[in-house]
């Protein structure tokens, strides 16, 4: 895929830039990377989240010089960007929004990884970074969540660092050397926005290891076969920049919608009070992006195996490519693994449903009680794990495929991609 | 590793270079060592924020059935002056039963007369899973309850049920007079 370059210098200033510093090749080289010719919507992702990112850091950099991070003026300096500084609801509303645009994209982008097998040889590597991305995603909005100093800021930080204090032996210590003192206070508000600033350029730094990886192997497609020759590709630019260019202009839609209107819609009213260390607001959630994970903590009576248990939900993530044992990619070719994926995808609405709602709440009447959000949590977490230690595996070896097209151009000519 | 080639292929004793090469990996391990450990323990609590650490807490102003929450280390400290009810819950509990054993009275501290006074619990309010703040008088045993993840402590402060490995913990706390306590 890598290593041809069609790219030729006409004029001399071009020429001599390319002898001593090939950067105009290497962009031109990119623009005119070699795509599978039947790549769907589903692969736009890529495209909305480079532009998520920067979006954030570009908004995030901004707000930085209007913020405050103490715990005596955080939250005022929150509300006073949002009132008073010139556009500062706009800058806020986009990067509050945006946080929630990026994971709601992230998640489009893993399930269509999942569904159409990108995780699978040569693209291991490839699929581990973007876990890597994942996880440095969840810490960076973890982190600035912490910033606006709320109700829901502070007690999300007490109750996630309270988990650093589970670890048996060190964990009060390594609590403490995590917050700066005793409780959640400023030491931790300034080490979080110190953190949550520097991130996102660890996460870009990644995601030019993630982009690097992926034109080195050449993308994955909808049928999961690989590309045979030039006429199975196209170049990236005209036609895929203008696809992503579609799906963009789509997402922006969706984006301008929440900010423009519902800009604190995916937020939660306790976090515009103020942080009060001598109050637990009645009901903690966290974010809706963390929502199937908080379900999976609270799936288990006790507190170290809740909290292995959701950090195994991600490990898995990361071992991926050697659970499933199927040679075909696509799910298209999989009927049985894709009625349970769709079961997965359900699952993890009903975790996330689940971590919304109180542990003894009843989720489903039946009769005079009905099902807990407790144990509909305890069946959402053993699907979570049994769809990737026991049904990737199994049916690998079991499962029946179809047959799989000859090639890209072969399974369009005959409309089968 | 650090054996050297001599050109038809010997085996030499270590070289004078081999020993620059070592103690020159050595000496810049120790270097990054030392940079790291100041970088590591910066994180750690500030001396002006360890010292912020005990008030004088006057109990006399409560009356039986109350509660006052004092903040203390960031944290508040839940000052209970019991009903003989609760007194009486709290010492009838079978200890071998509970999740984390301990009898009500290994959880008071003597008063400055130096017998313990059963009527006043002194206590961290931050419940022991999560860091929550429990709500006094709820719960399935008449003691605490903490809302985030359902925990239920009983009179004393014990842990009877839910997710909370600890019973709710007895900071560092002496009478200093007839009614006044002396946290931390």
């Amino acid at each position: 895929m890598s290593g041809h370059s069609t790219y030729e210098p006409k004029y001399a200033a071009e020429k001599w830039i390319d002898k001593r510093l090939p950067i105009i090749r290497m962009g031109v080289d990119f623009m005119h990377f070699p795509s599978p010719r039947n790549l769907n919507y589903w692969y736009a992702f890529g495209g909305i989240l480079a532009l998520c990112l920067m979006s954030q850091i570009l908004t995030g950099i901004i707000l930085a010089m209007h913020y405050t991070p103490t715990a005596e003026e955080a939250f005022n300096s929150v509300q006073r960007i949002r009132r008073d500084v010139p556009f500062g609801w706009l800058l806020q509303s986009m990067h509050a929004v945006g946080a929630s645009m990026f994971f709601l994209a992230v998640y489009i982008h893993m399930f269509r990884g999942l569904f159409y097998g990108s995780y699978k040889a040569p693209r291991e590597l490839l699929w581990i970074i973007g876990c890597a991305i994942y996880l440095a995603m969840m810490a960076t909005g973890f982190l600035g969540y912490t910033l606006p100093w709320g109700q829901m800021s502070f007690w999300g930080a007490t109750v996630i660092t309270g988990f650093f204090g589970a670890i048996p032996f060190v964990g009060e210590s390594l609590q403490q050397w995590l917050l700066g003192g005793y409780s959640v206070g400023d030491p931790t508000l300034q080490r979080f926005f110190s953190l949550h600033y520097l991130l996102p350029f660890v996460i870009a730094a990644l995601v030019g290891l993630h982009v690097w990886a992926v034109h080195h192997v050449g993308q994955n497609n909808p049928i999961g076969i690989d590309v045979k020759n030039k006429e199975d590709t196209l170049s990236f630019h005209p036609f895929y920049t203008m696809k992503d260019g579609f799906a963009i202009g789509v997402f922006l839609m969706i984006f301008a919608l929440f900010v423009f209107y519902l800009p604190d819609a995916l937020g939660h009213a306790d976090n515009y009070q103020r942080a009060n260390p001598m109050v637990t607001p009645p009901h903690i959630v966290p974010e809706w992006y963390f929502l199937p994970y908080y379900a999976i903590l609270r799936a288990v009576p006790d507190k170290l195996m809740g909290i292995m248990l959701m950090f195994g939900a991600i490990v898995v993530l990361f071992v991926l490519p050697w659970l499933d044992t199927s040679k075909v990619r696509s799910m298209r070719f999989r009927p049985t693994t894709r009625r349970f994926f769709y079961i997965f995808l359900f699952m993890c609405f009903v975790l996330g449903w689940c971590g919304a709602n109180s542990p003894d709440d009843i989720a489903i009447p039946m009769g005079e009680g009905g099902m807990t959000f407790k144990w509909l949590s305890r069946i959402g977490t053993l699907y979570y794990f049994a769809f990737f230690l026991f049904l990737l595996p199994v049916l690998g070896w079991v499962e029946k495929t179809k047959p799989l097209p000859d090639s890209i151009t072969k399974a369009i000519n005959d409309g089968e991609a | 590793m650090s054996d050297t080639h001599t050109i038809d292929g010997d085996h030499e004793e270590p070289s004078r270079r081999d020993f620059i090469y070592i103690a020159t990996g050595v000496t810049a391990a120790i270097g990054a060592g030392a940079l790291a450990w100041p970088m590591v323990m910066q994180m750690t609590a500030a001396s002006d924020t360890l010292a912020a650490g005990s008030i004088e807490i006057d109990v006399s102003k409560l009356e039986e059935g109350q509660q006052i929450k004092v903040l203390w280390r960031g944290k508040p400290i839940f000052v209970r002056y019991r009903t003989p009810k609760e007194i009486a819950e709290a010492d009838s509990v079978d200890i071998a039963t509970l999740r984390d054993p301990q009898t009500d009275n290994e959880r008071l501290v003597p008063d400055f007369a130096g017998a313990l006074n059963p009527k006043i619990l002194v206590m961290i309010g931050v419940c022991t899973h999560f860091g929550c703040i429990p709500i006094g008088e709820a719960g399935d045993f008449d003691g605490w309850y903490c809302p985030c993840h359902g925990s239920h402590y009983d009179t004393s402060g014990r842990i009877r049920k839910g997710p909370a490995p600890k019973n709710l913990v007895i900071p560092e706390y002496a009478y200093i007079s007839d009614t006044v306590i002396k946290v931390g």
